[in-house]
């Protein structure tokens, strides 16, 4: 058993309310400069819909992740390694700019500088790469709240599968529904974008399972772009340098939260230390699809297992590592619940951001103008948890999100969540005393009452600290090997260290 | 010293001198400088007709030079049979034409695209004018000065190891025509922009990706002993 520690992130969807808080502060941070100006390491979408770049999950298209042969090994979409370097000067399955979008700003002065006339001066949008004026025909988050739509949410490549009249059917003005789907790079176990690298700059941090792009060795081939599935990996048009989502490592070493979880309003974001075994990831990528899932979820080791725990000694981690994994919120949610699960886990690339699906109305009738629940009145709590395929957000869609199109751990998920709900709103709203019925509602989903309310305090009443459990990374002192601390204080910091001189 | 020494027996190490130490330290003091810089992401429909045929072309073209300087007896022998002749000397002109359609449009793309433009330095347009001159005089030789495989590795052969030797013999090259001496120069002046341009991407030809692992995990802290040497090390200073 090789024991690895892995920084991750887990989303309550249920709590997303759509805000951009992230994306802006996450900007602000890494991504407001020229040739990164259309980079958005964190983004938010509007799901159904075809996300950012335009329909990133198509993968005939733009072939990113793995895929398995018929031998059951596996190999990356976008090419061998004799075809990437074949490809190298000109690769068909690369996005181009306008997938995302042309970034714009205003011209500004023009409002200052107008000379006197009848109409008021106007700013007039010019591109950020050429300067010229432009017009603008898409942006960030273009289709944002357009739930429904016949552009977007039609085109979403994880409906596949969705029922066609339950299609038409979210199509209805008044049934239409959507959530939000926050997104950073998955920082995965068996990245696509390292292994299509052909200057190999990309690599996994060992410590804590990072994944970063050595800018100094990286050659502007840009495979990485077109390999990763989650289009995670930009091209610095001004620099030749691809970048990434670096899930704020300067802030994790000092032991605060990346940006993008700091920042949530919605406090939906938890950190905290996942330990794996390092020597199972090839065989769990090579399972064939109906066992992928189960396989990507059991990698996830119980550090309260003393075997675990000497695996993990042995292998270099230290105890305030393995003090923090007992600790965090992501292996309670991941692991000792089961409520969340990995994006896309068919892409095969390991990811290790992890998502609790999101709750969503119940679809209800119009009588006499009244809306009204499609239940019976008595015992509607109850009745819920039976009626999942009521529920506006299908379930199918959001197993083709998070299960491989398996509805089983989908439904299971969301029955806990109702569960526990409806154990509370019992409890609190009804002032109904803890019965058997109630009892027996969450032990059919395996919890206790003490788990529902461990539950409940970590979803709705966490602290910071709860929330973000940061190891001790004790960076001064790994870094001695290659270089002197002391001598270094203060230095350390993100910019160039020689300015990219293209562009404007 | 003679004009013809001068530009074809001293600027060839010049040229070969900055392409040498210029691109060394260039490598190891500003390796974040050294890309490919593509553009692809922002222009993609013209570049898929410019630089697969240019890149292609241009680096099967170069490979034969390189194999003509290496083993002239061989090309030699090979021209010894007429059709065999054409038939080398064909593939190396429709591969020259492919080339310079390729670059022609990479030069129309560069100067008529408002997006490429605004990434166009000006040293992007002096080597996409020296190679595209160096093609263009490649194609005249072979036109006009035909069977250049064959003479070649009794003039050109003997001049550029002449320069290998460190004896060099410019006299080689001061009868030649216009056009021959053209395309040498070219490819000094190539030598010689080489690593103050994108030109560098070159050298950094990923052949390594073939052989290397399919993943990369790096680990700063690597040896638990020499990590507990270093902070014992350390302690002390302090």
């Amino acid at each position: 058993m090789k024991v690895r520690a892995q920084m991750s992130m887990l989303f309550h969807l249920d709590k997303c309310i759509g805000c951009h808080t992230c994306s802006v502060a996450c900007k602000n941070l890494w991504t407001d400069r020229k040739g990164a100006e259309y980079m958005w390491w964190n983004n938010v979408e509007t799901r159904p819909g075809t996300g950012y770049p335009t329909g990133w999950e198509d993968q005939e298209h733009y072939k990113g992740g793995w895929r398995r042969d018929e031998k059951g090994r596996i190999k990356l979409k976008l090419h061998s390694k004799a075809g990437g370097l074949g490809k190298l000067f000109y690769n068909p399955s690369l996005p181009e700019l306008d997938d995302y979008y042309d970034p714009f700003t205003f011209k500004y002065g023009d409002l200052f500088d107008a000379p006197q006339g009848d109409q008021q001066p106007t700013a007039i949008p010019i591109s950020k790469i050429t300067g010229e004026p432009m017009k603008i025909e898409s942006g960030p988050n273009w289709d944002d709240d357009l739930g429904g739509s016949d552009t977007y949410a039609k085109n979403d490549v994880s409906m596949e599968g969705v029922d066609a009249a339950v299609r038409a059917q979210m199509e209805e003005l008044e049934r239409v529904v959507f959530n939000y789907l926050p997104r950073i790079c998955n920082h995965c176990l068996n990245p696509a974008c390292v292994g299509a690298c052909p200057s190999g700059a990309i690599y996994k941090r060992g410590e804590d399972g990072v994944v970063l792009v050595n800018e100094d060795k990286c050659r502007g081939w840009r495979m990485c772009v077109a390999a990763c599935p989650y289009k995670k990996v930009y091209y610095n048009w001004s620099t030749g340098k691809s970048e990434k989502c670096i899930l704020c490592f300067p802030r994790m070493e000092t032991g605060q939260a990346p940006a993008c979880a700091h920042s949530c309003v919605g406090r939906i974001r938890y950190m905290g230390v996942l330990l794996y075994d390092a020597d199972k990831i090839s065989d769990m990528v090579s399972k064939p699809d109906d066992e992928l899932l189960d396989a990507h979820l059991g990698m996830i080791l119980d550090p309260h297992d003393p075997d675990v725990v000497k695996a993990a000694a042995a292998s270099g981690i230290d105890d305030g590592w393995i003090d923090a994994a007992r600790n965090s919120p992501v292996y309670k949610f991941v692991k000792e619940w089961g409520m969340a699960l990995p994006l896309h886990s068919e892409y095969r690339t390991g990811a290790m951001m992890f998502y609790i699906p999101p709750m969503s109305p119940v679809v209800s009738t119009i009588e006499s103008n009244l809306v009204k629940l499609d239940l019976p009145e008595e015992r509607k709590d109850f009745e819920l948890l039976d009626q999942l395929d009521k529920a506006r957000l299908p379930i199918k869609y959001l197993a083709n999100l998070f299960s491989i199109g398996d509805e089983e751990p989908i439904r299971r998920i969301l029955r806990t969540m109702l569960s526990i709900r409806t154990y509370k709103r019992r409890q609190s709203l009804d002032g109904t005393e803890l019965d058997a019925e109630t009892i027996e509602m969450l032990a059919q989903v395996g919890l206790s009452v003490n788990d529902a309310e461990d539950i409940y305090k970590l979803t709705t009443l966490p602290t910071i600290e709860d929330r973000f459990v940061f190891p001790p990374y004790h960076r001064e002192m790994s870094i001695e090997e290659i270089n002197d601390p002391l001598a270094h204080k203060g230095e350390t910091g993100l910019g160039y260290i020689q300015a990219a001189h293209r562009g404007p | 010293m003679t004009t013809n020494e001068f530009v074809f027996g001293v600027l060839p190490y010049v040229a070969a001198g900055l392409a040498v130490f210029v691109t060394f330290f260039r490598w190891k003091l500003h390796p974040f400088s050294v890309s490919s810089l593509s553009s692809q992401l922002l222009e993609s429909r013209k570049l898929y007709w410019g630089s697969i045929p240019f890149h292609w072309g241009l680096s099967s073209i170069l490979t034969f030079h390189l194999f003509a300087l290496a083993l002239p007896q061989t090309v030699r022998w090979w021209d010894g049979v007429p059709v065999r002749l054409y038939l080398l000397e064909i593939t190396g002109l429709a591969l020259a034409l492919w080339a310079a359609v390729g670059i022609g449009l990479l030069i129309w793309r560069r100067l008529s695209t408002g997006r490429i433009r605004a990434v166009t330095q000006t040293m992007d347009l002096v080597v996409l004018g020296i190679v595209g001159v160096q093609i263009l005089t490649g194609i005249w030789i072979a036109v006009g000065y035909r069977w250049g495989s064959f003479w070649g590795t009794s003039v050109m052969v003997p001049y550029v190891r002449s320069l290998f030797s460190f004896h060099p013999q410019p006299e080689f090259i001061a009868p030649l025509p216009f056009a021959l001496q053209a395309h040498v120069f070219g490819f000094i002046a190539f030598l010689a922009v080489f690593p103050f341009t994108r030109l560098v991407h070159i050298i950094t030809l990923p052949l390594g990706y073939s052989y290397r692992p399919w993943q990369r995990v790096v680990r700063l802290r690597r040896d638990p002993a020499v990590y507990d040497e270093s902070l014992k090390e350390l302690q002390n200073r302090v």
